[in-house]
């Protein structure tokens, strides 16, 4: 209780920017938690971080904290952080997207920066529904789910953020819930300390539309979903497509080395430099 | 017989479309549209209207979706706000550029930064050159009319380009207003359907937005000048047949309260209801004051503009956007330069109100009108005001 309290008073905005928006609940203000203990275990200094986001109920949380942060355009987060990582590599560049910020409107954005391993440790909100405007369908709204902008339920798949991050070549993929908020924690310090591309897919609950949508009708019920749905990577790999259907994947996806975009421009510059 | 009913004015814009027998809607969700996509995006899934409704990734594939589907003659509608506005951006210019009478409902909202999601104009005032026509309107009714009014304006053969209607967000687009929605026979007597001319057809094959060269260019923009200029009267056309047949009357510019009136107030938007209770309070304490409501933005209405003007002295507009760095509101430039030179040139005071979702309430506007006489006969030391602002 005690640390919460003095992570309160040093980590947040209290006194300009609460109330919050974001409804009782709602899984993002655990994310930030998760976000704001990691960063202070590490002791990272708050003026190193810049923290980015597009535009949503989850591009909302670095209005609330205390570091650099930068409230940008819906899906333009990723370019933002290019180019302030590019601009001065010493800041950690930290960035915060819904789905649909990251993988809709910001899809190309979102592969394009995995392509080119900058180093950022993005993560993506995924609540599968754009919370912002109202329960709309989203890139990861599961297919059949009713929703705002589909009446009689959705009639596109879904994306898997995490496949597409490694296939698009980031180097550190991770996925956890915000129940499990110890992985959570594990994960978030894992792609914070990554040199290159780090995605953390953070399944999160919007109680507001989602739960209505998913008939699941407390928050309770939609974390206690969260933890009856979950497989960790390790049982997944026992399991087969059909036993893995529906469910949430957890833990370390991938993990490799692969030189990030300003270290291999920065021996460029050297190289060239001498000449 | 139709009657009024009370109707949320987003859900009577969707009403409007559907009545209109639209083909195709492709649309991304933004504050304050969301209810007209997602009540559209509901009767196409009952079967009540039969169209494709195609859910995008973002405003600019939005847009891009319309203009294939309408390349092939299918009719088009969309909606979207702000950002969304300003995200199509690239795509409206090749829109009326192809010629393709897409129908668009813009729920006005100002620009980041900072973040805003309330009401003014300077979405649309980005979209002031992009060679749509644009209608404002004034309340839920005339977003009903006008959207179906815009098919048949776009669609025309002497016109065929896009329309935006645009009405206020949340105070027009969340509101609930006794409207009368149309019979679908009367609209269907009113609206014939679409044949466009030259469709993408593969009997026919032909070719659409190709490279234009330096030898052609220019004529090709300057006919697209002379035919958005032209527009204005197959606009006039439908707008005095749809009287005819619904009994509801627009013109480009609309006069209240303006007989005698040595001052005029020049508004756009929702914001001309509260004006006229401010002009009516003010004509009862005996001022000459008087109201000009400016619906038709593009084709700029300068004829009507000059003749609504000769009896006053002073002329008073209001903007809700900033062009920056230049002289004042869009608007109110606009005004100055469609006057100048004329016979009567009446004094024209600018200021800048309303931005973000800033309210102006009905003593508001009899301040600033007053505001106004006082700058029209002392002076300001600035280009434009801006109304009620904390410096
Ligand atoms: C260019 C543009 N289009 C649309 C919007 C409206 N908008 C704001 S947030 C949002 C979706 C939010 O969904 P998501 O990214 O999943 O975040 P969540 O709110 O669910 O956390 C949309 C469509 C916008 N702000 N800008
Ligand atoms: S709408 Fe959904 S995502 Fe947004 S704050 Fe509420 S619960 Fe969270
Ligand atoms: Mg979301």
């Amino acid at each position: 209780m005690r640390q919460t309290e003095h992570l309160v008073h040093k980590y947040l905005r209290s006194s300009k920017r609460f109330p919050h928006i974001w409804c009782a609940g709602c899984g993002i203000g655990i994310f930030m938690q998760a976000l704001i203990r990691v960063i202070d275990q590490n002791e990272y200094s708050k003026d190193d971080i810049v923290l980015i986001s597009g535009i949503g109920c989850s591009g909302r949380l670095p209005v609330y904290v205390d570091f650099n942060t930068l409230h940008t355009t819906h899906g333009r987060a990723l370019t933002f952080a290019t180019g302030i990582k590019l601009a001065n590599p010493r800041l950690k560049v930290i960035t915060v997207m819904g789905d649909g910020d990251a993988v809709a409107i910001g899809g190309n954005h979102f592969i394009h920066a995995a392509r080119r391993n900058v180093e950022i440790a993005s993560f993506v909100l995924n609540n599968s529904v754009y919370g912002m405007t109202g329960g709309q369908s989203s890139p990861t709204t599961p297919y059949g789910v009713i929703t705002a902008s589909a009446p009689y339920g959705n009639l596109e798949p879904d994306f898997d953020i995490c496949r597409l991050a490694e296939a698009a070549g980031a180097v550190f993929v991770a996925r956890a819930t915000v129940y499990h908020t110890q992985l959570l924690d594990r994960l978030i310090d894992k792609a914070l300390k990554k040199k290159g591309a780090a995605v953390v897919e953070v399944v999160s609950q919007c109680t507001t539309y989602a739960g209505h949508f998913l008939k699941l009708k407390s928050p309770v019920d939609m974390m206690k979903w969260q933890k009856n749905n979950s497989v960790t990577v390790e049982k997944a790999k026992q399991q087969s497509e059909a036993e893995l259907e529906g469910k949430i994947v957890i833990g370390v996806l991938v993990d490799r080395e692969r030189p990030s975009y300003h270290e291999q421009y920065q021996s460029l510059l050297a190289e060239k430099s001498k000449i | 017989m139709t009657k009024r009913e009370g109707l949320e004015v987003s859900i009577a814009v969707a009403d409007a479309a559907m009545l209109s027998d639209v083909d195709v809607v492709s649309a991304y969700p933004i504050t304050p549209q969301t209810h007209i996509v997602e009540h559209l995006a509901e009767l196409v899934a009952n079967g009540e209207l039969k169209a494709a409704y195609i859910p995008v990734e973002s405003e600019h594939s939005a847009m891009s979706a319309c203009l294939g589907a309408s390349a092939i003659g299918a009719r088009t509608f969309t909606a979207t706000a702000s950002q969304g506005l300003e995200l199509m951006h690239e795509v409206l210019y090749v829109a009326s550029a192809m010629r393709f009478p897409i129908v668009m409902a813009v729920a006005n909202r100002a620009l980041s930064a900072p973040i805003s999601i309330w009401g003014d104009h300077s979405d649309v005032m980005a979209t002031r050159d992009v060679g749509w026509i644009q209608i404002f309107v004034e309340n839920g009714q005339e977003a009903v009319d006008n959207v179906i009014c815009a098919f048949r304006m776009g669609e025309d053969k002497r016109v065929l380009l896009p329309v935006m209607i645009h009405l206020d967000g949340f105070v027009l687009t969340h509101v609930i207003e006794p409207i009368e929605l149309p019979d679908k026979k009367d609209v269907d007597r009113f609206l014939p359907p679409f044949k466009y001319p030259l469709p993408l057809d593969p009997e026919k094959p032909v070719t659409m937005g190709a490279f234009g060269q330096p030898f052609i260019y220019t004529e090709v923009k300057w006919a697209q000048e002379i035919n958005l200029e032209k527009s204005k009267d197959v606009i006039l056309e439908v707008w005095q047949e749809f009287g005819k047949a619904f009994g509801r009357q627009y013109s480009p510019i609309e006069q209240y309260q303006t007989d005698g009136a040595k001052v005029l107030l020049l508004t756009m938007g929702s914001y001309s209801e509260t004006a006229m209770v401010a002009v009516d309070k003010m004509r009862n304490d005996g001022k000459e004051v008087g109201l000009l409501k400016l619906r038709l933005w593009r084709p700029f209405p300068y004829e009507e503009l000059r003749e609504s003007i000769k009896s006053a002295e002073i002329l008073i507009v209001l903007d809700r956007a900033i062009s920056f760095g230049g002289p004042g509101g869009p608007v109110c430039s606009e005004v100055k330069a469609a006057l100048y030179g004329g016979e009567k040139q009446p004094k024209v005071v600018g200021f800048v109100g309303g931005l973000g979702g800033r309210d102006i309430t009905m003593s508001g506007f009899e301040e600033m009108i007053n505001r106004g006489i006082e700058i029209a006969r002392t002076g300001s030391k600035r280009e434009f005001e801006i109304y009620g602002v904390r410096e």
